[in-house]
């Protein structure tokens, strides 16, 4: 049933530093897939390669070596024509850390219509995208306005409904929320999952958060550019002990869990990443003991 | 002991101009001395404008803000009549008296910048000297110190931010982000500032290096006792390593007090759409569960010693039944 969307074997990327002199190496040999509408989140310490893995999928950056496919078109040949790259860049869409950063143009829907605009989308179809594209992340009544009078969370969805009007297949968030307040933050995950559940589009979320890592299907830990782990997030997070070794934490849910099970707590159930599911473990095992209030319960 | 008093402090920004907006409406606010002090506020709330009142990169547009009991904005004809009945200044001749204490409100707003020392959010990208050990000392050298001091300083502010004596050569633009920041830091804490505040210091940093930052700039402040500000989204480090927090919502202060006062506000916090930590929920959830876990939990560790406890009372109570 299910499709690849992205396809990597042994997957390499060195840097040039030095003038060509030194080759460090960020990537080395990351095999994953990620299916077509999946949900997944990358975490990893700073400089583990993450960034330099989410710059591959749409060809800022050429592998070194390895083998990469994305949406089905092959990157690790390094032949790619023009129109090739930029049907990538238009399918496969960035959202990057700092909201300052990506917003080109002086008046909101012209920033959205920037990407369409340069693929020679026509009028009347090129309004529509970019009307579609506003209602979709909730800046429609921003459209006239000056980005720069906008908060942080407003211009990363301003950013997304630019990728929208291209019609994306894939979105990918590299920090894109670092700079944002909690309602900023929220705004955007909510517009993310939106799309995700609804449109069916493919997200790669690249964070520091592990309380955002806890709400994608899978979870996906790299470390010194290589994979170290993946699963979902209750069996990611299980293994609290490699993720702190390797510079990561849990949520503090699953962290509390954790630590209650080292005081021989007997705790059962392995929903770990879910407050909820952490609640209901607690309950159970307290729920045994205290009798008495069971009875007047 | 107050360390910084903001009374009934407003900042208008284009005050007169179409674009004008009140960013700090009737603020007052008291940070004690030699404690580390959170604001909390969401993007907009007004955080940034009242840390730069503090060190005078800008001025309240009424109101004032007092550090150590003294008003920063004071103009020599503010205090003239007061400072002129205190020594050292009763026993000069007048003109005498009134010239020098012109001159001590000129140096008090030049210290000013060195007493409060600033750390704006991504510091990094403001360092700007071919080595780590000259961009750490370009703040003391401005304070006019010996050579001598200046190293002395340098070197111990590297310690205290975590940085290798032997970065002191290197280029800062060598330096990975987290080191970056350490040296961005340093530069400040080299000065000594009586008070240091810091506008999200572990912006952009993983776990590890959040931890460590925060614990860095905690053994700061138990070391040197000075008193330490910080700004961050984060509800969690914030309870972690906060003595006292303000929080701030549309250009106002809504609340103030120890963090254990403030987080027993959950429910005002969360209609300033400020989350609070995912362990305080949690909590709250067991307790309307019917579990009797006390309501000011706020760390993983607090909550870990209360369920141990509650877990050893049932256990007990069941075997006495």
């Amino acid at each position: 049933m299910s499709e690849h969307f992205i396809e990597s074997e042994n997957l390499c990327y060195s840097y040039r530093v030095g003038n060509g002199k030194e080759d460090v190496p960020a990537l080395k040999g990351i095999t994953l897939t990620v299916e077509k509408g999946e949900y997944v989140a990358i975490l990893g310490h700073n400089g583990s390669g993450k960034s330099t893995f989410a710059k591959l999928l749409n060809q800022i950056l050429e592998p070194t070596s390895g083998k990469l496919i994305v949406g089905g078109t092959d990157l690790s040949g390094g032949e790619l024509s023009d129109e090739e790259i930029l049907s990538l860049r238009r399918r496969v869409g960035m959202v990057f850390q700092n909201p300052d950063n990506q917003l080109v143009a002086t008046i909101v829907e012209d920033d959205v219509a920037f990407g369409p605009e340069n693929l020679g989308v026509p009028q009347p179809e090129l309004r529509k995208r970019v009307d579609d594209a506003l209602l979709t992340v909730g800046m429609q009544d921003y459209a006239a306005q000056e980005p720069h009078r906008l908060s942080g969370g407003q211009k990363q969805r301003v950013a997304i409904a630019g990728i929208l009007a291209m019609r994306p297949e894939c979105i990918v968030l590299d920090e894109a929320t670092a700079m944002l307040d909690p309602a900023g933050r929220r705004e955007v995950l909510d517009t993310v999952r939106m799309l995700n559940r609804q449109d069916g589009i493919t997200v790669l979320n690249i964070t520091h958060y592990m309380n955002e890592a806890a709400l994608a299907d899978r979870v996906i830990v790299i470390h010194d550019g290589k994979l170290l782990l993946q699963g979902t997030p209750d069996e990611v997070f299980a293994r609290r002990d490699l993720l702190r070794q390797v510079g990561l934490e849990v949520p503090q849910c699953s962290e509390l869990i954790h630590r209650l099970r080292a005081e021989r707590i007997p705790l059962e159930g392995d929903r770990i990443s879910d407050p909820d599911g952490c609640a209901d473990m607690i309950c159970r095992a307290f729920g045994m003991k205290d009798r008495e209030e069971k009875s007047h319960g | 002991m107050d360390k910084i008093l903001l009374r009934d402090v407003c900042f208008i920004y284009g005050k007169g101009t179409p674009f004008e907006k009140c960013a700090l409406d009737h603020v007052n606010l008291s940070i004690k001395s030699g404690r580390i002090t959170g604001i909390i506020g969401h993007t907009g709330s007004g955080k940034s404008t009242m840390m730069m009142l503090l060190n005078g990169l800008a001025k309240p547009t009424s109101g004032s803000v007092l550090i150590d009991g003294y008003d920063i904005q004071s103009r020599p004809q503010d205090v003239m009549q007061e400072w002129l009945l205190k020594e050292p200044y009763a026993g000069m001749r007048r003109s005498a008296a009134k010239r020098a204490i012109k001159q001590e409100i000129e140096r008090r707003r030049r210290q000013l910048c060195f007493r409060v020392g600033l750390v704006m959010q991504y510091p990094e990208y403001q360092l700007f000297e071919e080595t780590v050990y000259k961009d750490i000392a370009y703040g003391p050298s401005n304070m006019g110190l010996s050579k001598e001091e200046i190293r002395d300083r340098v070197l111990s502010a590297m310690r205290q931010s975590g940085l290798s004596e032997k970065l002191c050569e290197v280029s800062p633009f060598d330096l990975s982000g987290g080191q970056k920041r350490r040296v961005a830091i340093a530069g400040v804490i080299a000065m000594r500032p009586e008070v240091l505040v810091l506008d999200e210091p572990a912006a952009g940093l993983d776990p590890q290096g959040r931890e460590q930052i925060f614990g860095e700039i905690r053994d700061y402040q138990r070391e040197t006792g000075s008193t330490v500000i910080l700004v961050s989204h984060s509800m969690e480090d914030m309870a972690q390593y906060c003595d006292d927090l303000a929080v701030m919502a549309h250009s106002k202060m809504i609340l103030q007090g120890t963090r254990e006062e403030v987080f027993a506000q959950t429910d005002l916090l969360e209609t300033v759409d400020l989350d609070i930590p995912q362990i305080t929920k949690l909590i709250q959830k067991l307790r309307q569960r019917g579990l009797n876990l006390p309501a000011n939990i706020y760390t993983v560790d607090g909550a870990v010693a209360a369920l141990r406890q509650l877990y050893a009372q049932t256990e007990t109570g069941g075997r006495e039944e």
